[in-house]
C-alpha cells in the first residue's frame, strides 16, 4: 500500500507503542529474521570475492597466484567462512520455504511437505557432489 | 491447583494518563475458565471501568485477541489454568495503537482487507438463467483453508515486519487475496496481483513464520505469502522470456 496508513492522523490520544531497540532479541524467530537481513552483506561479499577471482584468473598465472596468496590472509579466510555459514543458512531457509511455496497435488492429494523439502535437499546434495567431483576429481 | 489466579491487566485511560499502566486483579480459576472469563469477572465484579472486546466466546468472531504472557492469543480459547499458579499478564494486541485498556485501533487492518478486493471478480457475469457457478469438492479444497480466517489479527501482532513498517499489507490480507485467487469462480487474480506484487505487498515478508504459529484457525498465512511470491516471480520471468505474441 502506498498511502500512509490513515489511522495515524488526528488521534493524539491513541497510544502508539514503540518497538524497543532490542525487540529482535525477544524471540528466536526474530533473531533469525535479523540474521537473515544481516546476511545480505556477506552474500554481497561472496559475489565480490567471486568477481575478484574471475579478474585474477583473466590476468594470467601471476595475477592468480597473487590472488591465492591474498586469500590465505586470515581475515579473508575468516570472512569467507562466515559467508559460507550465512549462505548455508540461506539455503536451509529456502528449502524449508519450498514446500510452502509449492503446492503440488498428486491424485487429488497434497504432496507432503517433507517430500518436497527432501527432494530439494537431495538435488542440492547431488549438485554439490557433482561440482566437488568436477573440481577435485575431474 | 490454586483456585485463584492474579491477572496483570493493561489499563490505559487517555483522559487521565499519558501511558498505559498495569493493574492486578485476583480472579477465580476453575479449570474450565479461559482468560476472557477472568476479564469478564473483573468487569462484572471488581472494576466496571475495564474495557475489552469480545463477542462469541467460541473462537469465531475474532474480536477477543490480546497478548497473554507475551503471546498473541484468542482470550476465549486460552485457559487460565494453563498459566497456574500465575500471574497472567494480559495486554492489548501488539503492533496496533491502543484506544483504551485492552482495546486497539483496527481501522488500518480493515482498510487493508478491503484493499485486496476480497470478493469474486468476474470478467463477465453469466446470465441468471444459466444457474449458479458450481464447484467440485476439490475446487473447494483449493481455497478452503484460507477461507477459515476470522480476522482476529493475531498474525499482525506476531509479525515484526508489520510492527516495523505499518504499510506492510500483512498476513491475513494476503491470505484473503489468495482465498479468492484460488477460487475456481474468480477471475480477478491479475487485478490483485498488481496490488500485491508491490514492495509493501508480498515482498515485505521475509518469512519469519510467526503469523502461521499464532493463527488459531490454521490458515497458514506465511504459506499463502510464499505461494504468492513464487507465482509473482514466475509471472515476472514469463514477462521477460516469453515473446509478447506467444502469450
Ligand atoms: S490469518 Fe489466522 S491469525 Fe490472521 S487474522 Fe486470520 S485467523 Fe487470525
Ligand atoms: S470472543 Fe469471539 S473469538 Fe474470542
Amino acid at each position: 500500500m502506498n498511502e500512509q496508513p490513515k489511522y495515524t492522523d488526528f488521534h493524539p490520544r491513541w497510544f502508539r507503542r514503540r518497538m524497543s531497540t532490542y525487540w529482535w532479541l525477544k524471540r528466536w524467530s526474530y533473531v533469525m529474521f535479523i540474521l537473515r537481513e544481516l546476511s545480505s552483506v556477506f552474500i554481497a561479499w561472496s559475489i565480490v570475492f567471486l568477481l575478484l577471482l574471475t579478474r585474477a584468473v583473466s590476468q594470467g598465472q601471476e595475477g592468480y597466484e597473487q590472488f591465492l596468496a591474498w586469500s590465505k590472509n586470515p581475515v579473508v579466510v575468516g570472512l569467507n567462512v562466515i559467508s559460507l555459514l550465512f549462505v548455508g543458512f540461506h539455503a536451509v531457509t529456502w528449502f524449508n520455504l519450498a514446500p510452502k511455496a509449492m503446492v503440488v497435488r498428486l491424485r487429488g492429494r497434497r504432496v507432503p511437505a517433507l517430500w518436497i523439502a527432501g527432494s530439494n535437499y537431495a538435488a542440492w546434495a547431488l549438485v554439490s557432489a557433482l561440482v566437488a567431483w568436477l573440481i577435485l576429481g575431474g | 491447583m490454586a483456585d485463584r489466579i492474579i491477572l496483570q491487566v493493561t489499563r490505559y485511560r487517555p483522559e487521565d494518563e499519558a501511558q498505559p499502566t498495569f493493574r492486578e486483579y485476583e480472579v477465580p480459576c476453575p479449570k474450565e475458565w479461559v482468560v476472557l472469563d477472568g476479564l469478564n469477572y473483573v468487569k462484572d465484579h471488581l472494576d466496571g471501568t475495564l474495557s475489552h472486546r469480545w463477542s462469541c466466546r467460541m473462537g469465531i468472531c475474532g474480536s477477543c485477541g490480546m497478548t497473554v504472557n507475551g503471546e498473541p492469543k484468542l482470550t476465549c480459547a486460552t485457559f487460565l489454568s494453563d498459566y497456574a499458579p500465575g500471574p497472567v499478564r494480559v495486554e492489548p494486541l501488539a503492533n496496533f495503537p491502543i484506544i483504551r485498556d485492552l482495546v486497539v485501533e483496527i481501522g488500518d487492518f480493515m482498510q487493508k482487507l478491503a484493499h485486496v478486493k476480497p470478493w469474486i471478480i468476474r470478467q463477465e457475469e453469466k446470465p441468471l438463467s444459466e444457474g449458479e457457478y458450481q464447484q467440485t469438492p476439490e475446487e473447494l479444497d483449493a481455497y478452503k483453508q484460507y477461507s477459515m480466517c476470522i480476522n482476529c489479527m493475531l498474525c499482525y501482532a506476531a509479525c515484526p515486519v508489520y510492527g516495523l513498517d505499518p504499510k506492510f499489507l500483512g498476513p491475513a490480507a494476503i491470505a484473503l487475496a489468495q482465498r479468492y485467487n484460488l477460487d475456481s469462480r474468480d477471475q480477478g487474480e491479475k487485478e490483485r496481483m498488481e496490488l500485491l506484487s508491490q514492495h509493501e505487498g508480498i515482498w515485505g515478508c521475509t518469512f519469519v513464520g510467526d503469523c502461521t504459529k499464532a493463527c488459531p484457525k490454521n490458515v497458514d498465512p506465511a504459506g499463502a505469502i510464499q505461494r504468492y511470491k513464487l507465482k509473482a516471480a514466475l509471472a515476472w520471468l514469463k514477462d521477460i522470456f516469453v515473446p509478447r505474441g506467444a502469450k
